[in-house]
């Protein structure tokens, strides 16, 4: 992979292995995924009234941590103002990080995803950089939670790990903060 | 130079006063997983703070585990908490101790 970096004319540009941008994408439709499967665009046929006031969302939080980790409750030790709050802004929020992912994977596929080809050249105008930023965190954050990494001291931990299938997503994981890092330093 | 004219000056009643502001907080938390350059990124372009207060406020977060990045009426920090979700920071809004 060549690192993302902003051209002198504006523009900022990585070049993906395709097997990197594979990964990518695969990892992000997951994380679309489970996002879906808690808020569905048309899951149900609510209410038209309150739906047009915007009573339609869950008011218990996840129960799977990713979930949880990415749709956080807004109020600490108060979990009926959490529900409260949840219920007005979840799905809301859902759909923001759904439309993202969508970003992320329309300019993959563009640059070259699609086809299929060796190197996959994205480049990103300043609302897609955006969008990538979001994105990579919400992965990293999907990963870390499947990791356990709930604190810095895991996170340090994770280098002494020998269990092959955790020391390959550990490597993902880090490989993934490495392209975020580029990418706030074209910010 | 000019100075004011002076006037009766009526003292407010203490339980009038004004509150210029509601005691309502957005605390962003410390993790593990968002990068410490992106936190200050996110401080610098959200809340738009100076490059040397969004590295402050990122730093005590990473410090002392979190800190209050924004204060004012409750409905604003709603909006500052929802809008920190979906930067993937995990923020949460409280009332202040008066």
């Amino acid at each position: 992979m060549k690192p993302f970096q902003r051209r002198r004319r504006g523009a900022v540009v990585a070049s993906f292995q395709l097997n990197e941008a594979q990964l990518v994408a695969n990892l992000v439709r997951q994380v679309v995924e489970l996002l879906l499967d808690r808020n569905a665009p048309a899951a149900s046929e609510p209410d038209p009234l309150a739906q047009l006031i915007g009573m339609t969302g869950p008011l218990a939080p996840p129960e799977d941590p990713v979930l949880a980790r990415l749709l956080p409750d807004a109020y600490r030790d108060d979990p009926d103002e959490s529900a409260e709050f949840r219920r007005y802004t979840e799905q809301a929020l859902t759909s923001g990080k759904v439309e993202n992912a969508q970003i992320v994977l329309e300019t993959l596929a563009s640059g070259g995803l699609e086809l299929g080809a060796p190197a996959v050249e994205v480049e990103l105008d300043e609302a897609q950089l955006l969008a990538w930023l979001r994105v990579l965190t919400d992965v990293r954050l999907a990963l870390a939670v499947r990791l356990g990494i709930e604190t810095d001291e895991d996170a340090e931990r994770l280098a002494d790990e020998t269990e092959e299938a955790v020391v390959a997503m550990a490597d993902v994981y880090d490989w993934l903060g490495f392209v975020q890092e580029t990418l706030v330093d074209c910010a | 130079m000019t100075a004011p004219a002076p006037v009766e000056l009526v003292q407010p009643e203490s339980e009038s006063l004004v509150q210029l502001e509601d005691p309502w907080v957005t605390i962003v938390w410390n993790d593990p997983v968002n990068l410490m350059s992106y936190v200050a990124f996110v401080f610098r372009t959200y809340f738009g703070y100076t490059e040397e207060k969004s590295t402050e406020l990122m730093l005590a977060v990473h410090q002392d585990g979190k800190a209050v990045v924004s204060s004012g009426r409750r409905e604003e920090q709603e909006r500052h908490v929802q809008a920190m979700h979906e930067y993937g920071l995990w923020a949460t809004l409280e009332r202040t101790e008066v």
